[in-house]
This record gives structure tokens, sequence and C-alpha cells, in this order.
């Protein structure tokens, strides 16, 4: 039954066009610890350019704990150590001679919870931009905000109240705030950890279109634990369990046709 | 009337327990009320007659000999009247005439300053007066020889041992001197130290330690400051005894674990999620605080300070130790010289014998109060203003 559903989402998905497998993200061997504990387990998966990559797998799977080691939010977490590579466009991001702050405005991220500045939309937008030297303030400024806003889909609801602060609009309307934000300071990826789960249907719909179109200039990945979500948006989908990839395919390939029984038995529902 | 339907059992028991209860509370509220009510009535009552002050109608013949011995006036002078006038105001006679140097030979009417007996005696309090006199008082008042006016002298002259004389403006001043130290030494440090510890410092054992032991430092009795303040400030450092800034440098100490302690609550009180999408733009720590972090905080910590600054202004105990409770008859200009507080004037008069230092110390008390609520309200109101609208 659960199958049908996901397959019908499915059919419903635009088809790729930026389809060349260029690799975008390297991971090899990546394990993760917190203190004794080990959460993510040898991880091996190569992310492609231009496309939309869906991380699922049932909670404390560590899904959200791996996309985080792309952009090393986790080092924030004391406890926490990590052996293995990542390497976005070649170069390893957790080599010691790259600052921190850089790999993070290259890969950016949007949360699960909208979490606009409480300031001005406009000042939600630039405040970044303008701390990384990108625009000069003024006529340069303006237009890399309404840029960015127009590229998350908000420009035509908010142009003619760019001060009022980011905090009134309504939740769907912050998180494309948020998408407008991340994208205002020009990364090369995308990443967002549950980006619809505290939204309504409507505007999760907006933000899913909102993806597709993101996807032909960045590169994407996704924490989701809406699976018809991840069918309907994603080129590539991992499934994770206990901290390892059990299975990363074409998506069409992973709802279809899994490979493993453990995949099998999440995405029908007999599990997680 | 019984309803089966709706039917617990041991309702009404516990509906007394519940109302029995309730009583218990309020009686506790009604009774702190009770108490602050006598309080601020007692207070008042006392205070009130402190704001006027008798002065008498006298008619003295100015000359140039007055500028030298002005007590020469009890001589020409009716004998009683002349024992009616406070020692303070003969004794300032020369300086008026010599900013009115045309009164000199003529006969001037002057408003006298009237002593303490008088003065309580036409108030209704304690008095020196023998039965001659008193009727010699009532006469002039009712003549409108003696009237009250606005006591002018106690908010502008400092301490003195003429009772009419004493004034609280010294005391002010020097408060304010202390204060201004406090708040320049304290807010700054304690809020970087509140910044540090809850932004930027590990979560290690050592910044543990740390923390439990400012907490703790909260608790400390106020005069364990004063000690510490006279050994580091006045023994070792050689800072002037008595003044505003060894004053202020103590109550620092003092007010510096309050202020820390509320500032980390206040920064605390910030979504971790602002944090987060600051990290996620790859905006460095200090921007993320500086701008993001806390604009959030400020009401907060501001409100803390503030709270913190009012408890120092309070502040009797240390001040003792560090000598701030010296006589103090002029208002200090400067931090470097000997100065009293508000409460340290308050607790001097409060040992004086004499009636007037009575209703004095009460009208102290209440300018005290006074400024305190003011302080709270302009905390509550900046905390109010700077609120940020989600």
């Amino acid at each position: 039954m659960k199958k049908d559903l996901v397959s019908g989402a499915l059919d419903n998905r635009k088809e790729s066009i930026y389809a060349e497998d260029i690799v975008k993200i390297k991971t090899q061997n990546l394990s993760l610890y917190y203190g004794e504990k080990e959460a993510l387990k040898s991880i091996t998966m190569d992310i492609y350019a231009n496309k939309i990559t869906a991380l699922i797998g049932p909670s404390g799977c560590g899904k959200s704990t791996l996309l985080r080691c792309f952009n090393r939010m986790n080092d924030l977490v004391p406890s926490c150590s990590i052996k293995g590579l990542i390497e976005a466009d070649g170069n390893n991001i957790y080599d010691p001679k790259i600052d921190v702050v850089a790999v993070r405005k290259k890969i950016g991220m949007v949360f699960q919870q909208p979490n606009p500045f409480p300031k001005s939309i406009y000042e939600n937008i630039a405040y970044a931009p303008l701390m990384h030297d990108m625009v000069k303030k003024g006529k340069e400024c303006d237009e890399l905000v309404e840029k960015s806003l127009r590229g998350a889909g908000l420009w035509e609801e908010v142009k003619d109240q760019l001060q009022k602060p980011g905090t009134a609009l309504s939740g769907g309307q912050q998180q494309r705030l948020c998408i407008a934000r991340t994208i205002a300071v020009e990364p090369d990826i995308i990443l967002m950890d549950e980006p619809t789960s505290a939204l309504d249907p409507l505007s999760t719909k907006v933000i899913e279109n909102l993806m597709l179109e993101l996807k032909k200039h960045y590169t994407i990945i996704i924490v989701t634990h809406n699976m018809q979500q991840a069918a309907r948006v994603s080129d590539k989908t991992a499934f994770m369990y206990l901290g390892e990839l059990i299975e990363y395919n074409d998506t069409e390939e992973f709802f279809v046709n899994p490979k493993e029984k453990l995949t099998e038995a999440y995405i029908t529902g007999k599990m997680g | 009337m019984k309803n089966d339907y709706f039917y617990i059992p041991q309702i009404e028991k516990r509906n007394a327990k519940a109302k029995r209860f309730h009583i218990l509370v309020s009686s506790a509220i009604i009774t702190t009320m009770a108490f602050l009510f006598f309080f601020l009535f007692t207070i008042i009552k006392e205070g009130i007659p402190a704001f006027k002050q008798s002065y008498i109608q006298v008619d003295i013949e100015i000359t140039q000999e007055l500028v030298e011995n002005p007590y020469a006036i009890n001589a020409t002078l009716d004998k009683d009247i002349a024992k009616f006038i406070s020692r303070s105001w003969t004794r300032s006679l020369p300086s008026q005439i010599e900013k009115n140097p045309d009164w000199i030979g003529k006969t001037v009417s002057l408003s006298a300053l009237t002593n303490a007996d008088v003065d309580q005696y036409l108030k209704g309090n304690n008095h020196k007066l023998s039965q001659d006199q008193q009727q010699k008082l009532d006469k002039m008042y009712e003549d409108g020889i003696i009237e009250f006016k606005f006591n002018k002298i106690f908010f502008t002259t400092g301490d003195s041992k003429i009772p009419e004389n004493a004034g609280f403006f010294s005391a002010m001043v020097g408060s304010v001197l202390t204060m201004l130290v406090t708040m320049l030494i304290a807010v700054p440090i304690g809020l970087m130290t509140a910044i540090y510890l809850e932004e930027f410092a590990p979560d290690n054992k050592f910044t543990q330690f740390i923390e439990i032991n400012i907490n703790n430092l909260a608790a400390i009795p106020s005069i364990l400051f004063g000690l510490l303040g006279l050994a580091i400030f006045i023994n070792f450092f050689g800072v002037p005894r008595s003044t505003p800034f060894v004053g202020g440098l103590t109550l620092a100490l003092m007010s510096l674990p309050i202020i820390i302690v509320s500032a980390k609550a206040a920064l605390k009180t910030v979504p971790e999620s602002i944090r987060q999408a600051g990290i996620g733009l790859g905006l460095t720590k200090w921007q993320i605080t500086r701008d993001h972090v806390f604009p959030l905080a400020l009401p907060g910590m501001l409100t803390g300070s503030i709270i913190a600054l009012a408890q120092a202004l309070g502040e009797t105990a240390p001040l003792i130790i560090v000598g701030m409770i010296a006589f103090v008859p002029d208002a200090s200009t400067s931090i470097f010289n000997a100065a009293t507080v508000m409460p340290a004037q308050i607790y001097t008069w409060s040992g004086m014998p004499e009636g007037m230092y009575i209703e004095k110390t009460s009208a102290a008390i209440m300018l005290l109060l006074g400024v305190l609520l003011s302080l709270n309200a302009i905390a509550i109101y900046l905390r109010k203003k700077f609120q940020p609208k989600w």
C-alpha cells in the first residue's frame, strides 16, 4: 500500500535535465564518534552535482549527523571526533589549513525550524554577504537582496515590505527567507535538514518546487522523514540504519526495486 | 442534592482542603503587605515634617563689626529671640553681608533659621524649651513672625553637628560618584565575562569551576567584600580611603557576580536556532555574538545590571569598612575626595540623639527608596522597550 503511494509520487516528479554525473562531494570511510559511541560507521558515498540527494531512515539512524559532517557543524559538539575523508570538489573539508567558516560559506545550510534573524527581511539577507565583503552597501546590496529573494520565489510576496521583520512572515515564507539568505552568500552546496517538517502541506509543496528549481544551480542534500518527499524531489536516495549506509541508489530504482531487505522493510512501512 | 452521575467520592473533603490551602497562601501575602504598609506609613509619617523648616523674622542692624563677629547680634536682639536663632545661621551672616554690601549701616528684616528645639516644639516633638519660651513661640507663630518654609537646607548641605543645618546633599553626591565608579567598572567587566563564559569558553572542568565560584560569590555576605576592598585596594594598592573611588571599586566587586549571573541568564534565553543560523551562513562567532545574540540578550542584561547597581546603591556594610561612613560636611567634588553615601548617612543619623535627626533619617530613607524604586522602574521600562519583537 505504502509502496503504491511512493511510486505515485515518483510519477509526478519532473525529470532532471541536468543529468551529467559529476561527483561534488566524495565521502570515504567516514566514521563519527560521540565520545566512545560510534554514530556513523564507515560511510562511503558520492554526492553528485546539481542533483538532490535525499537521506532517509528511522530516527537516530545518523542521517542528520551525516548531513552536519558536510559543513562541519559537528565541530561544535565537544565530544565529537571524526575519522575518514570528505572532499568537496576534491578539497578535503577537514583539512586543518582550511578555515571552517569558509567551508560553511561554500556549503550552506537550511534548518528544520525556520530561523530568520529577528531583523528586517532586507537585513536577514544582506547581513551575511556584507560580512563576507561580497557586496557593498547600497545599490549592489539591494540587487543581491532582490536576486536572492527571486531565487527563493519570495520576491513578489515581500517586495513592498522589505523593512518588515522577517519573523512576521508565515512559516513557509520564513523558510523561503532562510533559503534566500543561504543562497545570498552564493554557496555551491545547500544542506537541508528536514526543511519542511514544520510546515503545512501547501508550503511544503512550494518549497519542494523551489528545490527542483534550485538544483539547476546548486547541489542539494536533504534529510527527510517523509519518504514521499524523497520520492517526489530527489534524484538519489540513501537509506541509513543505525549509523550505517544500507543502500544508496537512483531514487526511482531505490523505491521500485530495493536491493536490501532492510530498505524494503522500511519503505513498505514494516519497520521504523 | 446528590447527583449520582457526577459523583466522586470525598469531593467535599478535597474541595475543603483546596480552600484551606488557598486561605493559607493568601494570608501570607496579606501579612507581607501589612508589614510593608506599616513600614512605609511610619517612614512617611516621620519623614514628611523634615521637608519643612521654621524660620523667624528678625530685624537686624547690619554693621561692619558683624562681618568679623556675627555672634554680636545676640547682644542687639531680644534675649529669647537670640536663643531661637540657629547658630549655623548666625555663622553664615558674614557671607550674606558680603553678597549684599549695601546692607551695611541699615536695619534689615531677615528670615533667620530657627534652632532645632524651636522647630521640634512647633512640630509637636520633644524639645528642651521652658514654659515661658513656649508661650512666646506660640504667640510669634500666631503673629506670623515664625513661619514654616520648604526645607532647602536638607537638599543643599552636607552633614552637620547642628541638627537644623544637616542636609542630605553631600551623601547624594557621594552616592552618585560611587555608583559611577561601580557602573563603569562592574557593568563592562560583568557583561564581557558573561559573554565569554556563555558564548566562547569551552565547556570543561575549569570553566565549570569558575562558574560555580561566580554563582557562590553572589551569595557571600557583603561585609566580606568590604574586608576584601580594605585589604586589596587600601592596604595593597594604597587607594585613598573614604573616597568614592575605593567605595565604587568595592561595590563593583560585590555587583560583579550578580551582573554576570543575570547576563548569563539573559544570553541563555537567546534561542540556539539564531546561533545555528549564523553558523550555517559561515559567520564568525564574533559576528554572530555581536550582531545577533547580544542585541537579543541586551534587555535582560540591562535589567540585571540595573538591579545589581540598585542593590549596590543601598549597601552600607562594605562601605563602613572602607571608611565611607565618615562625617562629611561638604559635597565631594571628585572621586578622590572623602565622601559618604546615602545609606551610610542614614545609618549615621539613625544613631544621633537629637530629635531632629529622627525626621531627617526618615526623610532620607524616603529619598533612598524613591531612587531605588525609580531605578527599578527604569529597568522594567528598558526591558519592555528593547524586547525584540518576534
